[in-house]
């Protein structure tokens, strides 16, 4: 009877015991959600744009981190943001799904009508304007987003490549002979 | 003047570099032409390494000789001054020496004729101002390294003075071929150079100045051991030709046999390395009060008529000085600003000269000696010439897989992109292309990185600014009811004791 006793209560002590280190475990140590996507978040630009077909940078960074959509899928990020994120996740990159030279929204100065609809939507601030007056975009803060083009009711915005510059020229990499 | 020698053993273990055919004469033989006022010159904005200056000037203004005409900006920069006395007729995108042959921005000044200097400071004991006050007056006259990097003489001389400098190295190598502007000024300005040199030596608090000179230029090293005589901590040193000498660790490492770290600067072994014409030119601002307003040029190449040393206004075209140098005698296959391993092709006579260009060069098509590129035989001769002692093909093969990383990793920020690898490589692989397109694209990379992280901070403000005026309107809204609700209160309050008044 006596050696039940002590078998029920040491199992008992035993098992209680682990309960706790496991619950105090597992509230130390909770990770919500995949930590990966966190991080390719605060990789990503925040313009909740949607070019990239997935409900914002969040729902973008859950489809890169689980191999539906490739990191080159953000044209606000273009060739940076992509890098970064496949050598976050060490995935490699082909030379041919590589953006292009970065766009950024260029206004027409003799269509705009100043209507301040892009300049509202603008997640960066890059747009400043006011009613009926011509709209302009800072270069340095804009991301190529698309989203005031797509809501420009007269068509003036359109995306352009950043113009070239002597202090933004690269070196063209050499043709070589096969 | 004390005696230095190069030890034989630290001579025969150099093994890097490489010897092309120095093409020195006839330019090297000829004493240094004035080259003239050309009818309109284009000060180029950015002609120093660092940010470009900001104009200070108006279209219209007319401005003197030595009058500053654009200021620097920021800690890396240097101010630019007028050449000569006129008009500013433009200030703008013009014509500029860049391997894209892209505009940049520059001050077009049209002569006037009278060449006219502002008032000018004369300091007859330019040595005994304080260091401090040197380098100050350095800065003000807007002198930049003459060697072709055209970094700050004052930032260096500033960089020296954090960090103790017990050797200041006078580097009159002129490793590259063609060029003979420094032998030329070491020859006919010896005095000059010294005085300049003592100067920088005074700035920077060292004990030692040596004056490199390869032995290519017997009689550069008399004439500066001549100049020299007089001061015991001067010594002129006969270095071995071979490029690149001239470049700052390689003659560091001749000199003294000592290193700088990888990433690290010269300051870090403490010595400090000024190109020859930096002297002359710091000799010039201080003695004279003379602000940097002009240099010796090398005019040179097959297609010249009559290459020669010119002493050139900053800005002048490239045209004038060719047609100074009896023009073109045919068509040149390239146009370089510079020496030929380093300096910048241009695609026209229409860019100006700043101040850091040693040479203006038209080559012809022989001179260019280009041939289709064939692929690598791993011979290895770009290991033996590179003066680092990096692995060219190695890096160039990583380059060419898009593997910049690895590039890095194995010294790609270590290469001096001197063209000593892509010079002996049997295949004319353009090794030093693929490297300038691999620092190039890194940097890129870098600045649109660091402008997404600022877009990103925006945008995250722009975010917090719509959370809070959605909270203080939701607030505002609460209040407003409560306020209503409360006044409604006391209405009904207010009307229920009247009808009670009423009712007594």
């Amino acid at each position: 009877m006596e050696q039940m006793i002590t078998a029920v209560m040491s199992l008992a002590a035993i098992g209680s015991g682990l309960g706790v280190v496991l619950g105090v475990a597992a509230r130390k140590f909770a990770v919500e959600g995949d930590s990966r996507v966190e991080e390719i978040v605060a990789m990503l630009p925040a313009a909740n744009c949607g070019q990239c077909g997935f409900p914002g940078c969040e729902g973008a960074a859950q489809a890169i981190v689980e191999g539906e959509a490739s990191p080159t899928c953000c044209p606000p990020g273009g060739k940076v943001v992509a890098l970064a994120i496949a050598g976050h996740l060490g995935i490699t990159l082909g030379d041919d799904d590589m953006e292009e030279a970065p766009k950024i929204a260029v206004i027409e100065d003799a269509i705009c009508i100043g209507c301040t609809k892009c300049y509202r939507l603008c997640p960066s601030d890059a747009i400043v304007g006011a009613m009926k007056q011509l709209h302009g975009v800072f270069a340095e803060a804009c991301t190529g987003c698309n989203q005031c083009a797509d809501k420009c009711p007269t068509g003036a915005i359109t995306m352009q490549p950043l113009p070239a510059t002597a202090g933004t020229w690269v070196m063209p990499k050499p043709v070589m002979a096969a | 003047m004390a005696h230095v020698v190069i030890p034989p053993i630290r001579r025969l273990l150099t093994r890097w570099g490489i010897h092309p055919d120095s093409h020195k004469f006839p330019a090297a033989g000829l004493d240094i032409a004035d080259a003239g006022l050309p009818p309109l010159l284009v000060l180029p904005l950015s002609q120093q390494a660092g940010a470009p200056a900001r104009p200070v000037v108006k279209v219209g203004d007319h401005v003197l000789r030595g009058q500053l005409v654009a200021e620097a900006v920021g800690h890396v920069s240097a101010h630019v001054h007028a050449s000569t006395s006129g008009t500013v007729m433009a200030i703008g995108d013009a014509p500029m020496p860049h391997p894209s042959g892209l505009p940049g921005q520059g001050i077009t000044l049209r002569p006037d004729g009278l060449d006219r200097w502002v008032q000018r400071d004369v300091e007859p004991y330019p040595i005994n101002l304080a260091p401090e006050e040197i380098a100050r007056r350095v800065a003000a006259a807007g002198i930049v390294g003459m060697g072709g990097a055209a970094f700050p003489a004052a930032v260096k001389l500033a960089l020296g003075q954090r960090s103790s400098i017990h050797t200041v190295i006078l580097n009159g190598s002129e490793c590259e071929p063609y060029l003979s502007c420094d032998d030329r000024l070491m020859q006919e300005r010896a005095g000059d150079i010294i005085e300049g040199a003592r100067l920088l030596l005074r700035a920077t608090g060292a004990q030692h100045l040596l004056v490199g000179i390869e032995d290519n230029k017997p009689d550069a090293i008399d004439a500066m051991k001549l100049a020299a005589h007089p001061y015991p901590e001067v010594s002129v040193v006969r270095i071995p030709s071979r490029y690149p000498m001239g470049a700052e660790r390689q003659l560091i490492h001749t000199l003294l046999g000592v290193e700088p770290p990888a990433g690290g600067r010269a300051a870090d072994v403490g010595v400090v390395v000024h190109n020859v014409g930096t002297a002359a030119a710091v000799w010039r601002a201080l003695r004279h009060g003379e602000a940097l307003t002009e240099r010796v040029i090398t005019v040179a190449g097959g297609a010249v008529a009559a290459p020669r040393n010119m002493r050139v206004r900053v800005g002048t075209p490239l045209s004038w000085l060719v047609e100074r140098a009896g023009g073109l005698t045919r068509e040149p296959a390239r146009l370089v600003v510079g020496g030929p391993m380093m300096g910048v092709a241009v695609p026209d006579l229409d860019v100006p000269v700043g101040k850091g260009a040693s040479g203006v060069l038209a080559l012809t098509v022989a001179e260019v000696g280009e041939r289709e590129p064939s692929a690598c035989i791993r011979c290895g001769s770009c290991v033996v010439a590179c003066p680092v002692g990096l692995m060219p093909l190695e890096m160039a093969n990583r380059i060419n897989a898009g593997e910049l990383g690895q590039a890095e990793d194995i010294g790609l920020r270590d290469c001096l992109t001197c063209g000593a690898c892509g010079y002996v490589c049997p295949s004319r692989i353009p090794l030093v292309q693929y490297f300038a397109h691999a620092r190039g694209e890194l940097m890129a990379r870098e600045r649109e990185r660091k402008r997404l992280d600022e877009v990103r901070e925006l945008t995250e403000a722009r975010t917090a600014r719509h959370e809070r005026e959605a909270r203080e309107k939701a607030e505002m809204h609460a209040r407003r009811k409560a306020e209503r609700a409360a006044a409604q209160a006391a209405e009904a309050a207010a009307k229920v004791s009247a009808t009670q008044e009423e009712s007594a």
